[in-house]
């Protein structure tokens, strides 16, 4: 029944339809423990921060790379959208991709074993969750009724059952997990741990599951092992401003999974969330963290109502279309709760338009990266 | 939480026998049901004696106590599954523990026999989240927390009106799904519970459940009835309405539910195809109740939960009553469960 629609034996690669997209600020060695997995993929690497600086990539990758002097080139005054001083400069990547799917990781992100010891393929995962549908109108209780052995429950309507588009695939962290600044600092040493041990091994938590997070529920969205069909939802997923110059840090994917949520609801597409696990090797400082958060801890508590009572007009038939609206809205609604909101919303927009002019037919020429290794 | 922290005074274990023999059940569930009171309710259509072991603190209701209960003409409302549901209404604990009677306990990944009881109502006892999903599953449970991006006002959680456990080996997929894969069996065992979030509609399983009857007991409805009700979960769809009805109520008075952990082990019963013989009216049913629920709106007045269920069955009736007959027995049914729970809980 469900397997009917599940992913073809064995998953398919996509790789000349997936880019991965790493912000970096430092270096890509990690990409060496990953070259298994990600080799044979085209990366598009988002250098913040000096742009004089050179990133050092490990050999016989095949990858882009723009710094920023070529985000200013690229876009123009639009540039002011994009991010500097923080991973959410990443978005740019989204933009200048040509490919349907993006994976994005971060830099000081390694690969994961499951609890038989075996290494877990990260991106085949994503892949999956990402071919097989979603469940957004109904809860399965056995969660993803597409993966192997498992199915719909009794009282599961067959109407549902065919399910609805995957347009993100969320994957979790083992080892450091992802809190906030003042859970970090009132629990410093703490793994994700719980009764699963290995012998030999730091206490894991591994929860073998992918579920679809229901339609009108918003969840925080983690951009550290993240994965999107960039031909559907693309244009929504922009990390806002953030970092340098900026009131606010450490928002730009929560901001971008709030509006994602909102605009996938309205289209009727899924999200999905859980595996792949990958393993979380830095914790970052949580004072400084508290110091990049401190306004986006007040200021959610405005957004989150906000999001969750937003409807988007019937009218709003494209994402495009979609996140306009939600600027609007934001410029509107948010705007009152601080002036950052109003930016933002401005950056929304400028976002989109620059979307629009990059994947435009002609927009394609303008794009020549800083470096390019093919 | 070990069991040695709960507090088993405030737990009933209520089992609806539809098997007499209910030797092997209760001594495979003996280690965790040791220490607390349990009640089983006989399915009136059963004509054996019960079998039960010796050393359970157990109360034992067949057809003459429901007659004495509810009258000789209310009784037929807990036949069959529904038998478990009188152990509801005549129970006096703050929570309930119910496990069909072809379950055993589970092993975990490691080897050790699973406590539902106990996790159960650690469920119960801890906060659900149902205002928005944490990725992380329950922050409450040792070693977890909520994760970055998660709003801070909610934070300290909601009541939680209900634990829905899961079950390895047999799962509880419908006939065709398991006439189709014979030989599936669910050997997934997912370490986690979750609150299932506010509006979400899901199918709630009667086979392992627990709930906080002080809480939402009488949005327990035995009230969905299909005219081909048999002894196997593959011909009955009870408990699935009943989930819709509780999970609607819940979002409503701003309860959570949970699903997750436990898990039992179910035992090999039944013929998935057999059953698939049967015409299978409960998938139209199904069809039907879905955007009804989607859209049921209950009235701000109704801040109990005896009224909830009132303006509940009134919406099935209008709503649904035309659609099948199966609906307007629903309806009543639900109405005479409140009545019932009024009367029975009124002298207490």
């Amino acid at each position: 029944m469900a397997q009917l629609y599940s992913s073809v034996k064995p998953t398919p690669m996509l790789k000349d339809e997936l880019d991965i997209v790493i912000p970096t600020i430092r270096n890509l060695d990690f990409l060496e423990m990953w070259r298994p997995f990600f080799e044979q993929y085209h990366l598009i690497i988002v250098q913040d921060g000096d742009p004089s600086k050179v990133i050092n990539i490990p050999e016989g990758f095949d990858y882009e790379l723009y710094n920023r002097n070529d985000i200013n080139r690229i876009l123009g005054p639009k540039a002011s959208c994009i991010s500097f001083k923080d991973s959410a400069c990443r978005c740019f990547g989204y933009m200048v991709s040509k490919k349907k799917y993006i994976y994005t990781i971060d830099d000081d992100c390694f690969v994961a074993k499951d609890p038989t010891g075996k290494e877990i393929n990260a991106l085949e995962q994503h892949i999956k969750n990402l071919l097989s549908p979603s469940t957004p109108h109904f809860f399965n209780t056995l969660y993803d009724p597409y993966r192997d052995g498992a199915d719909f429950v009794r009282g599961y309507p067959f109407s549902m059952r065919e399910g609805a588009i995957t347009a993100v695939s969320h994957g979790l962290w083992l080892n450091i997990p992802d809190y906030d600044a003042p859970t970090q600092l009132v629990k410093p040493l703490e793994k994700n741990s719980r009764k699963f041990d290995l012998p030999l091994r730091l206490p894991i938590l591994y929860v073998d599951a992918v579920m679809t997070i229901p339609k009108g529920t918003l969840f925080p969205m983690c951009g550290m092992n993240l994965a999107f069909d960039r031909e559907l939802i693309g244009p929504a997923m922009y990390f806002g401003l953030m970092g340098d110059g900026q009131p606010i840090g450490r928002y730009d994917d929560m901001w971008a999974g709030w509006c994602v949520k909102v605009i996938c609801d309205h289209m009727g597409w899924g999200v999905k969330t859980g595996l792949p696990y990958i393993w979380h090797s830095k914790a970052s400082n949580p004072f400084v963290n508290l110091k990049k958060e401190y306004n986006g801890i007040f200021w959610q508590e405005e957004a989150i109502p906000f999001f969750q009572s937003v409807t988007l007009p019937k009218e709003c038939t494209s994402v495009q279309q979609c996140y306009l609206e939600l600027a609007k809205l934001v410029k509107e609604k948010l705007g009152k709760v601080d002036p950052y909101f109003i930016t933002l919303a401005t950056g929304m927009v400028t976002w989109i338009e620059a979307w629009e002019e990059l994947n435009s037919e002609e927009g394609t020429e303008a794009k020549a990266p800083n470096g390019k290794n093919e | 939480m070990s069991s040695a922290e709960i507090n088993k005074n405030e737990v009933d274990i209520v089992i609806g026998a539809l098997n007499a023999d209910l030797t092997q059940f209760l001594t495979s569930w003996r280690p965790f049901f040791s220490g607390f009171h349990l009640i089983v309710v006989k399915d009136p259509e059963l004509k054996e004696e019960l079998n039960i072991p010796e050393g359970f603190d157990v109360d034992v209701y067949s057809k003459t106590d429901m007659e004495k209960v509810v009258g000789a003409s209310n009784a037929t409302m807990f036949s069959g599954y529904s038998c478990r549901y009188f152990g509801y209404l005549i129970s006096k604990k703050k929570y309930i523990v119910s496990i069909d009677d072809d379950c055993v306990p589970a092993k975990d990944p490691k080897g050790f026999l699973v406590d539902a009881v106990t996790q159960h109502v650690i469920n119960l006892e801890n906060p659900a989240t149902p205002l928005f999903f944490n990725t992380l599953y329950d922050p409450y449970c040792e070693g977890a927390d909520f994760v970055r991006g998660y709003p801070f006002s909610l934070r300290s959680g909601v009541p939680c009106a209900a634990s829905c456990g899961l079950w390895l080996n047999l799962a509880d997929l419908d006939a065709p799904t398991q006439a189709l894969k014979t030989e599936q069996r669910n050997t997934s065992y997912v370490d986690a519970v979750m609150t299932v979030p506010a509006k979400a509609m899901l199918p709630i399983s009667g086979i392992n459940i627990a709930f906080n009857r002080e809480l939402v007991g009488p949005a327990l409805v035995p009230a969905l009835r299909l005219a081909g009700e048999g002894k196997v979960r593959w011909e009955t769809l009870e408990d699935v309405w009943c989930g819709m009805c509780l999970k609607h109520i819940s979002d409503h008075l701003g309860y959570g539910v949970k699903t997750g952990l436990p898990y039992v082990w179910r035992n090999e019963r039944g013929d998935a195809v057999e059953s698939l013989r049967k015409k299978w009216e409960g998938m139209k049913l199904m069809e039907k109740s879905v955007p009804f629920f989607e859209s049921l709106k209950l009235p701000e007045t109704a801040l109990k939960v005896e009224d909830c269920v009132i303006e509940l069955a009134k919406a099935v009736k209008e709503q649904l009553g035309s659609d099948d007959p199966a609906f307007t027995q629903a309806a009543d049914a639900m109405v005479k469960w409140i009545q019932l729970w009024n009367s029975v809980n009124s002298s207490a």
